[in-house]
C-alpha cells in the first residue's frame, strides 16, 4: 500500500479521462510523486538530526524544531498529493459501478446489451456524459479546492516559500534567544519552489479541464435545442391541427352569432 | 508479509459489499494505510533517539520513555488498521462456504452466492458490528493511554533511576498531534460509514419482509 497502489488505481481512471486529465495525471506522477519519493525525501531525511542550535541545554533543540516546523514540508506534500488524488477515486468507483451494471445486463442475456463478451465490457471506455459527467466535474472541482487549500496552508505556515538558514528561538527551556541552523536550506528552497510551481501548473490544468467540460456541456445543450428547431415537419403538423381547431371554433362562433341575429 | 498481503487477502471484500461498504473499503484499505506508510511512519521513526531528558543519569531516558509510551502511537495505529479490516474476512469465508456447498451438491442452492440475503446478511451485520466495536475500542484505548489526543512538548518524569523530577522533551509533538487528529477523523468517518450501512441494510430488508408478508396476506 504505497504510491504504487495509487498509481494502479489512477491508471485505470486515465482511460476515461479527457486529454487534459491525462496530462494532469502524467504531471502528478512524474513531476510530483516521483520527485517526492526519489529526491525530496532524501533532502528532508535528516532534517531534525542536522537541525543544530547554539546551546547545550537539553530539550531546547526539540522545542525549537517543533516551534518552527509544526508539520514538515515533506509530510505536507505527501498529504496534499493523497488528498488531490482521492477525488479521482470517485470517478474510478463510478466507472466500476457502470461496468458492474453492464456485466449484470450481459449475464441476464438482455437484448439491449451490445457487447459480445465480458472482456469487451472490461476493456470498454466510457464517454464522459450523463451522471459520469457530474462525478468527473465534481472530482475536478474538489481537486482544485484541495490544491488551493494546501498551497495557502504552506504559505501561511512557513511565511512564504523560502527556507531561512538561521532561526532565532527563545521557547522554554532555551535559556535565552538561541541561534538555530537549518540543514540544507538552499536545496530545500529549490525543491519547495519546484513543488509549488508544479502545483500551480496542476491548478491551471484543472481549471482548463473544467472550462473544457463546461463548454462541451453547453455546446451539446445548444446543439440539442438547435436540432429540435431544424425539424419543422414535426412542429408544423401540430400547428396545422391547432389552426384547424381554431377555424372550427371560429366557424361555430360565427354560426351562433348569425343564428342570434337572424 | 506487509500491507500488500493484507490488501490481497481482503481483495474479495469489495465484491460482496454494498455501495457504502465499497466507500469504507476505499477509506480503510487505501486512504488510511497510504497516509500511514507515506507520512506517519517517518514521523515516529526515531522517536526514541530524539526523546531527550535534561539529565545525564544513564538509564533515566529509557525508563522515562517506557513510562510515557507503553505502546507507541504508531504501533497502536497499525494494530487498529489490521483489527478493523479482519471482520470482513467473515463475509469472504461465508461466501466461499456457500460456493463450496453448491459445488459439493452440484446444483444451484442460492440465487447468487455473493448476494446479501439469508445467513449472509447476518454474517454481514455481525461483521459491521465487530468493525465498529474495534474502532471504538482503539479510540478509547488511545484516549485512556495518552490522556486525550494531545502530544505534550514536555513531560516530567521521576521514575527510578532518575534522581529527582526530570524534564523530558518529546520530538515533533505538533506534527504527531496533527496526525493523531487525522487518525481520529478517519476512525470517526469509518464508524459513521459502518453505522449508516447497518441502518441501510436493516431498513432495506425490513421493507422487503413487510412487502412479502403483505403480498402473502393478499393472496
Amino acid at each position: 500500500m504505497d504510491w504504487g497502489a495509487l498509481h494502479t488505481i489512477l491508471g485505470g481512471v486515465n482511460k476515461h479521462s479527457t486529454s487534459i486529465g491525462k496530462i494532469w495525471l502524467t504531471v502528478l506522477f512524474i513531476f510530483r510523486i516521483m520527485i517526492l519519493v526519489v529526491a525530496a525525501e532524501r533532502v528532508w531525511g535528516d532534517e531534525q538530526d542536522d537541525f543544530i542550535c547554539n546551546t547545550l541545554q537539553p530539550g531546547c533543540k526539540n522545542v525549537c524544531y517543533d516551534h518552527f516546523f509544526p508539520i514538515s514540508h515533506i509530510r505536507l506534500w505527501a498529504l496534499q498529493l493523497i488528498f488531490v488524488s482521492t477525488p479521482a477515486l470517485l470517478v474510478a468507483m463510478h466507472v466500476a459501478y457502470r461496468r458492474h451494471e453492464k456485466k449484470r445486463q450481459f449475464r441476464k442475456g438482455d437484448e439491449k446489451c451490445e457487447f459480445k463478451d465480458i472482456e469487451e465490457i472490461r476493456r470498454q471506455r466510457f464517454r464522459i456524459e450523463g451522471t459520469l459527467w457530474w462525478t468527473y466535474t465534481s472530482s475536478i472541482f474538489f481537486r482544485l479546492v484541495f490544491e488551493a487549500v494546501f498551497m495557502y496552508a504552506f504559505y501561511f505556515m512557513y511565511d512564504g516559500f523560502q527556507m531561512p538558514r538561521l532561526m532565532k528561538c527563545n521557547a522554554w527551556p532555551c535559556p535565552n534567544t538561541v541561534d538555530c541552523f537549518v540543514s540544507r536550506p538552499t536545496e530545500k528552497t529549490v525543491f519547495t519552489i519546484f513543488m509549488i510551481a508544479v502545483s500551480s501548473i496542476c491548478i491551471l490544468l484543472n481549471v482548463a479541464e473544467l472550462c473544457y467540460l463546461l463548454t462541451k456541456f453547453f455546446l451539446r445543450k445548444s446543439r440539442k435545442a438547435g436540432n429540435s428547431k431544424h425539424h419543422p415537419n414535426h412542429e408544423n403538423k401540430e400547428e396545422t391541427k391547432q389552426n384547424e381547431m381554431n377555424e372550427l371554433i371560429s366557424d361555430s362562433c360565427q354560426n351562433t352569432v348569425i343564428g342570434f341575429t337572424s | 508479509m506487509s500491507w500488500v498481503f493484507l490488501r490481497d487477502l481482503l481483495s474479495g471484500v469489495n465484491k460482496y459489499s454494498t455501495g457504502i461498504g465499497r466507500i469504507w473499503v476505499a477509506v480503510v484499505f487505501l486512504f488510511r494505510p497510504l497516509v500511514y506508510i507515506v507520512a506517519a511512519e517517518n514521523i515516529w521513526k526515531y522517536e526514541h533517539d530524539e526523546f531527550e531528558c535534561n539529565i545525564k543519569q544513564p538509564g533515566c531516558e529509557n525508563v522515562c520513555f517506557d513510562h510515557f509510551f507503553p505502546v507507541s502511537h504508531i504501533r497502536l495505529w497499525a494494530l487498529q488498521i489490521i483489527m478493523v479490516s479482519t471482520p470482513s474476512l467473515l463475509v469472504v469465508f461465508h461466501v466461499a462456504y456457500r460456493k463450496n456447498r453448491e459445488k459439493h451438491h452440484n446444483q444451484k442452492l442460492y440465487r447468487s452466492p455473493g448476494e446479501i440475503d439469508g445467513g449472509l446478511l447476518w454474517t454481514y451485520l455481525i461483521s459491521l458490528i465487530l468493525k465498529t466495536a474495534f474502532e471504538t475500542v482503539f479510540l478509547v484505548l488511545f484516549y485512556k493511554l495518552y490522556n486525550g489526543f494531545k502530544v505534550p512538548r514536555l513531560v516530567k518524569c521521576d521514575v527510578r533511576p532518575c534522581p529527582n523530577t526530570v524534564d523530558c522533551f518529546i520530538s515533533k509533538p505538533t506534527e504527531k498531534m496533527i496526525f493523531l487528529y487525522f487518525l481520529l477523523g478517519t476512525s470517526c468517518l469509518c464508524i459513521a460509514l459502518n453505522l449508516s450501512e447497518f441502518s441501510y441494510l436493516i431498513f432495506k430488508y425490513s421493507i422487503k419482509c413487510y412487502v412479502k408478508r403483505h403480498v402473502k396476506k393478499r393472496q
